[in-house]
């Protein structure tokens, strides 16, 4: 069990970047701001900031703080966290 | 010196032949080595200990452990001293010295007990309607309120002793060391596992230390013995005592409070005295035990009204009787063994008094046990004299019959128990309502958590010891260790009658939490104005908002609440119950992360120097920077002109090694500064620089600096000195979440570099003395160019940059050569009258030209069209961060804020940062809000070089009111000031390209 203070939450992840030249201010507005605060599993992105500085994607209960899956950048989410 | 009257000639686990003196606000007693302070003051008679909260009643020693609501005293004096310890919990040592809190000029006589006349207008919610009504009145309370309220009085100098925090890991702890937890630790060690039990006492043991019984046919004190030797030959079990299991967060992580020194005289300062330890186990069994509920009749705070469980062990563990003639009044069985006790200490029972209509089946020893009986009020000013005893009706629960008063010195109450469900709570576990047994139990666990004991309803000992054995192995199976698995029995049950409040007979007042002063009354007052939930009555009322949190009154305040609103308890259900369950100092919950430890301090390899210069350092994120240098005792006004003169007219020298530094590499480099800056940096040659400003996606100015670049595919990014950090982070974000492939590292080597700024139109002159291989004709080396070469034998980079607004390098060597560099300079340059300057020089000549500073001009909400820096955005790249940001509505806008200069009009008088911006026509009206404020002032300085104020500010349309006036609040007092271009000096930029 690694101590939670050498990461940073990055918050949801998987949100992709509209393409600028053709989002409407909504669709930018949701990519700026708008996340689903899942009350369950929930798909994040987590930086190991104290540590090997690598970003990663974690699937996490966001009720019991269970991590079920961890998994690398530009991965997709294993089939059963999704 | 009265002597101990009531110590009993023998029995107890206290050393009479260690006599341990005490100071009690200001009298000295004698108690004896064993003892608390609350059980040393009851042997002495000392029985009123302090005054209650809101009414100053006078209040004694109620309960015999940590949820002492009444007897809160202040330990130790000066910068030492703790408030608001339970005596009942504090350790007599040789010297204690103790005050009550709460009390003005003394206990006895208490100038707030007037207050008490006039209870009548501090009903329940008295602060939040003076809030309401009537208009003002809060304004005129407030004063009279603070000084009469709150507990205890923190030291004003710092603590002197040392606190330290520490990690740990377990398979099984085990919180709380009577049977059950003795029985858990035990199985669990037996089975192999790594156990760490924890004890709040002094001892393990818990009610065994005094309570008597027989365990597996030994009695429980030799059984407590047997265990605690057992447990010590364990060598994967670890025993703290003293040591309080304060809060259960996620992932099974607890935190414990362990108390070093505390019972101990005062050791010399600088000993440890706690100690917070943050404990991951993979297991918690919980065994905290049960605390005994009060009941609530008339006068029920009077001194000498007390939990029958405490009076039994003042007697039992401390040889202490807490009168001479005992009422018991109880609900159930438990209190029966209790007054045993006590009869066997040589109190006289004068009654035992039983709320059920069919007394208990204990075995009473002819005692007079009365049952359907209650105590309606408790007599006696200062003390309890006597108990009005009434009948109850069976079916109505209203008194019938005649009252009859009883004498007595003490009266031991018992409304039965309530499990110690606080840390289960707090690990997430779902709490229960037993129906028999009239109190909370928990239910389904949320971690890997176990309840055993008393803490899961089960009171008897041997069912203790049966659920506690059980806990240990179900822990130690659970990871990985093997144990037989026990028959757990039906536990027996304790037959209770409840009764939240106990009719009236005439007047007094009956206290629900004696800590907060809240009553009976108050709660259905609050339950009638409409506070039904029972976390809004809670507030409303404060009841169970002290620093005992209510521990032996929220129950019964649930079931009165319920009472009032027609529900059960179960339906008004319970309020949160939230860490720490006892007080923790925050000397603990500091540690060592304090003073010089409180966060690390980044030096540059100038620091020492600039200190015995006479720097005045201001701290720039973890950096302490010079702010100015004071030469004989110069004020800061005067030293930062001489230092922008300097600049202006000579050489100035400033340590920037605290700018943030990056260096980039790689074939997509070009493509990432493209990106990250809003400008374009393709035509950027190898030896040229440039300025980027930085936005975030929603197009806000973020950070910015200049990048140099050095090779084909080699760049040195400059950033502010505080965004060093952040921009690192932000590089890192991209590359790795968002275009991954990109063939490009990102390297902070802020710390790597010293950077040495000479600027000044002399600059040129005293860098060409210098032993160095560069050179800086203009022709050779413009603005906004990088050359690399050896600078009195050190490899260097230099910048030809500008933040002042005059002919500057930046000079950077490796670190370790930057000291000897800053050294020869001032040296080389005294002829031209070289002169350090701080920050704040900088600040000015920079705000004479013009320049921004992020986070100064900027907070985020500040696009590079507000700044008026549209220059810098490219039109033509396809893509940038912050781009698409730029052309929201609301970013685009008209009437936004703009960067503006301001010119005062008196010359001499600076504007404050910060001040509001308004129209001249309102300024005759500031004092009659609201007045619609325009915009405010960001940066403000006066100008030495020009004699004159200058601002910058960010005003509404700013740059559509060019030569407006307008109005600056300054400190209440209106300041006019012009609108001008935020540019003041050398307009056209011709000094800097000199």
């Amino acid at each position: 069990m690694r101590n939670d203070a050498e990461f940073t939450p990055g918050g949801e992840a998987h949100i992709a970047r509209p393409d600028p030249h053709r989002a409407t201010d909504d669709e930018w507005g949701k990519y700026l701001y708008f996340r689903q605060n899942r009350k369950g599993l929930q798909l994040e992105r987590w930086f190991h900031a104290h540590g090997c500085r690598r970003w990663f994607n974690v699937a996490r209960d966001s009720v019991t703080h269970e991590i079920t899956a961890a998994y690398k950048m530009g991965d997709l989410p294993p089939a059963d966290s999704a | 010196m009265s002597g101990q009257t009531f110590r009993l000639a023998f029995g107890g686990r206290i050393d009479r032949s260690k006599p341990l003196n005490f100071t009690f606000n200001g009298s000295a007693y004698q108690g004896y080595a064993g003892d608390t302070l609350a059980s040393a003051l009851l042997a002495n008679g000392v029985r009123l200990v302090g005054r209650s909260f809101k009414y100053h009643r006078p209040r004694g020693v109620v309960t015999a452990g940590p949820e002492e609501p009444n007897a809160l005293v202040r330990i130790g004096r000066g910068t030492r001293a703790l408030p608001n310890l339970p005596a009942t919990m504090v350790e007599l040592y040789e010297g204690l010295e103790a005050r009550s809190i709460n009390c003005w000029p003394s206990v006895s006589f208490d100038c707030g007990a007037i207050i008490g006349l006039f209870a009548r207008v501090l009903p329940a919610g008295f602060y939040y309607k003076t809030f309401m009504w009537p208009r003002g009145a809060w304004m005129w309370y407030e004063k009279f309120i603070r000084s009469a309220a709150g507990l205890g009085r923190t030291p004003k100098a710092p603590d002197p002793d040392r606190y330290e925090k520490r990690f740990d890991h377990c398979d099984v702890l085990v919180v709380g060391s009577g049977a059950a937890g003795i029985a858990a630790a035990l199985a669990a060690g037996d089975a192999g596992a790594r156990v760490l039990l924890v004890e709040e006492r002094a001892e393990v043991g818990g009610q065994l230390t005094f309570g008597g019984g027989i365990i597996d046919g030994t009695a429980a004190g030799a059984w407590r013995r047997l265990a605690r030797a057992k447990l010590a030959e364990m060598p994967e079990v670890r025993v703290l005592t003293r040591t309080t299991a304060v809060g259960y967060y996620d992932h099974n992580l607890v935190t414990l409070l362990e108390r070093i020194t505390d019972h101990l005289p005062p050791p010399p300062a600088g000993e440890l005295r706690q100690r917070l330890w943050k404990v991951r186990a993979r297991q918690v069994v919980v065994a905290t035990g049960a605390t005994e509920r009060a009941l609530v009749f008339a006068n029920n705070d009077l001194p000498g009204v007390m939990l029958a469980s405490a009076a039994h062990r003042y007697a039992a563990q401390y040889g202490v009787r807490c009168g001479l003639r005992a009422v018991v009044f109880a609900n159930n069985d438990s209190a029966y063994a209790a007054a045993l006790a006590l009869a066997d200490a040589g109190v006289e029972i004068a009654a035992l008094i039983d709320l059920r209509a069919e007394p208990g089946t204990h075995a009473v020893r002819g005692l007079s046990v009365r049952g359907g009986q209650a105590v309606v009020t408790a007599r006696g000013s200062r003390h309890v004299t006597a108990a009005d005893i009434a009948s109850l009706d069976p079916a109505t629960g209203r008194i019938t019959g005649k009252i009859e008063t009883v004498a007595c010195d003490l009266i031991c109450v018992s409304g039965g128990w309530d499990p110690a469900v606080h840390l289960f709570s707090q690990s997430g576990g779902r709490l229960a309502y037993d129906e028999v047994q009239h109190c909370f139990v928990p239910g389904a666990p949320a971690q890997p958590t176990h309840v055993a004991g008393a803490a899961n309803g089960a009171f008897m000992l041997a069912d203790c010891v049966v659920q506690g054995c059980a806990a240990g192995i179900a822990a130690a199976r659970a990871v990985g260790f093997d144990g037989p698995v026990p028959e757990v029995a039906a536990r027996s049950l304790l037959r209770l009658h409840p009764m939240w409040e106990i009719p009236a007979a005439g007047s007094g007042k009956k206290f629900v939490d004696q800590q907060s002063d809240v009553t009976a009354a108050d709660l259905a007052l609050a339950a009638r104005e409409g506070y039904v939930s029972v976390e809004h009555a809670k507030r409303y009322t404060t009841t169970g908002m002290g620093v005992d949190q209510g521990k032996i009154g929220n129950i019964t305040a649930f079931g009165i609440l319920g009472n009032a609103t027609s529900r059960s308890v179960p339906e008004v259900g319970t309020t949160t119950f939230r860490p720490p369950y006892v007080p923790v100092t925050i000397g603990a919950l500091a540690g060592r992360d304090i003073g010089a430890l409180f966060e690390p301090v980044r030096k540059t390899p100038v620091t020492d120097w600039h200190a015995a210069h006479g720097a005045v350092f201001e701290p720039v994120g973890l950096w302490r920077r010079p702010q100015y240098y004071s030469r004989n005792g110069e004020d800061m006004h005067t030293a930062v002109a001489r230092e922008c003169l300097a600049v202006r007219n000579g050489v100035g020298l400033l340590d920037a090694s605290t700018l943030g530094k990056i260096e980039i590499r790689g074939r997509d480099a070009l493509k990432l500064l493209n990106m990250v800056y809003t400008n374009a940096w393709d035509s950027l040659a190898i030896g040229a620089c440039r300025y980027g400003l930085m936005l975030r996606e929603d197009g806000m100015v973020f950070d910015d600096g200049v990048t140099a670049r050095l090779g084909e595919h080699h760049y040195q990014m400059t950033t502010t000195s505080g965004g060093a950090d952040g921009v690192v982070n932000w590089l890192e974000e991209w590359l790795q979440c968002e275009w991954l492939g990109w063939r490009v590292y990102v390297t902070p080597v802020t710390a790597n570099w010293a950077t040495l700024a000479v600027t000044g139109p002399q600059a040129r002159t005293l860098l060409q003395q210098l032993d160095c291989d560069i050179d800086f004709a203009p022709a050779a080396f413009p603005h906004m160019a990088i050359r690399t070469g050896m600078v009195a034998g050190a490899s260097a980079r230099i910048a030809r940059v500008s933040f002042t607004g005059e002919l500057s390098y930046e000079i950077n060597v490796p670190a370790r050569y930057g000291l000897a560099l800053w050294e020869l300079l001032m040296q080389e340059g005294a002829a031209l009258g070289i002169t350090p300057l701080g920050t704040e020089a900088l600040h000015v000549l920079r705000a004479e030209k013009g320049f921004i500073v992020v986070g100064h001009d900027t907070d985020g909400t500040v696009t590079p069209h507000d700044l008026g820096m549209s220059w810098i955005v490219s039109k033509t790249k396809a893509d940038f961060l912050g781009m698409r940001g730029l052309q929201r509505s609301d970013s685009a806008r008209a009437g936004r804020k703009q960067l503006v200069g301001l010119l005062t009009a008196d010359a001499q008088t600076v504007l404050v940062e910060g001040s509001q911006v308004i129209r001249p026509q309102d300024a005759p009206r500031i004092h009659t809000p609201p007045v619609p404020m325009i915009g405010h002032v960001t940066s403000s300085y006066m100008s030495p070089k020009l004699g004159h104020s200058i601002a910058m500010a960010l005003i509404e349309d700013g740059r559509r009111r060019m030569n407006e006036d307008v109005a600056v609040v300054v400190h209440g007092r209106v300041v006019s000031a012009r609108i001008v271009e935020p540019r003041f000096y050398d307009i056209n930029g011709e000094r800097l390209n000199g």
